[in-house]
């Protein structure tokens, strides 16, 4: 199990940013287009982390021109330019899943204060 | 063609250089000694027996000792033969290493024994559709139906698939890509599945089916 882990290791970021369910964060995400690779900037609130080593994986929901759009994003993948935390939220559950049903004023989230 | 024995180590997933995450197992393979090697004069058939893994000495015969410690090295968990067509490329005591047999990219088979499932129906076994749950179905929802005819034939056909004893058997994997080797640990990563448990033997070999071309710019990554 240890060589697992080792492996694992190896291709686990350590830049990644430490974030929470319910932080904005602005994904900058590598886009191969033919044989041009450029970075495309996907921001939103994140709604799901998914733990589990190399598989972890998070979600963000952004809401684009009126249609809300999720993506998931493997958290170590090497396609993920940086992540950047642009706010903290405040809630109080692990999964978002109830943002799906509110727009607008309803799905704002509380600013999360760090505390001293 | 010469295959390595090892050792299933567990599954993972890899980013590759594109970024995509595959599926892997972890196999320890090898080093492998050459511990005889079997020639058409003497034996009557060309091959090549190798030993891999370690067993205490208690838990080998006197005859069995000996034989191991002409390659040089003793108390071989197991020992295998490969059936080739230029044996004496090879000598004894002689390490067989990964990076000899494979590279990134090669197509192998994996031998294993799978995991044992004990007794099981014929829903699991052979993937039969049982019956449906509702609409008046009685006393019977996973069961196989009918096994035969009438009086003519007025037996069972031999083969019919039925429940029973499931797993535990050696299986073949094929066509598995390589996605790394790493010859210092003595290790080889290979997409998707292999039958066995972690912890038990495999056998990794070069495909039958999918002949192994080798590029020039082939590389361990």
């Amino acid at each position: 199990m240890d060589v697992i882990k080792a492996l694992n290791a190896e291709q686990i970021r350590s830049d990644i940013p430490d974030f929470r369910p319910g932080d904005t964060l602005r994904v900058h995400a590598r886009i191969v287009e033919g044989d041009k690779e450029r970075v495309q900037v996907f921001e939103g609130v994140c709604i799901r982390r998914s733990r589990g080593a190399i598989r972890s994986t998070f979600t963000v929901r952004k809401n684009s021109y009126g249609v809300g759009v999720e993506r998931t994003f493997p958290l170590h993948s090497p396609r993920i330019d940086k992540i950047e935390v642009k706010s903290l939220g405040e809630v109080r559950r692990s999964r978002l899943f109830y943002l799906r049903d509110l727009s607008g004023k309803a799905a704002r989230i509380k600013e999360r204060k760090i505390k001293v | 063609m010469l295959g390595l024995i090892g050792k299933k180590l567990g599954m993972t997933q890899r980013f590759e250089a594109g970024g995509t995450f595959v599926p892997v197992t972890v196999i320890e393979a090898g080093p492998c000694t050459v511990v005889q090697v079997r020639t058409r004069d003497r034996d009557g058939y060309d091959a090549l027996q190798i030993g891999f893994g370690q067993r205490r000495e208690k838990n080998l015969t006197k005859a069995v000792r000996g034989h191991m410690a002409k390659a040089g090295r003793a108390n071989f968990a197991t020992l295998l033969e490969f059936r080739l067509t230029e044996p004496s490329e090879y000598q004894v005591g002689q390490d067989v290493k990964l990076d000899a047999l494979f590279r990134v990219g090669d197509s192998v088979d994996v031998t294993g024994t799978s995991k044992g499932k004990g007794f099981q129906g014929v829903m699991k076994r052979h993937h039969f559709s049982g019956h449906k749950a509702t609409h008046g179905t009685h006393e019977s929802f996973r069961g196989p139906g009918s096994v035969g005819c009438r009086s003519y034939p007025g037996r069972i056909f031999k083969g019919k698939r039925m429940d029973g004893h499931m797993g535990q058997a050696r299986r073949t994997t094929q066509n598995l890509a390589v996605v790394e080797v790493r010859p210092d640990e003595n290790l080889i990563l290979i997409r998707g599945a292999v039958p066995g448990a972690t912890g038990d033997q495999v056998l990794v070999h070069p495909s039958v089916k999918r002949k192994t071309v080798r590029r020039p710019a082939a590389q361990g990554a």
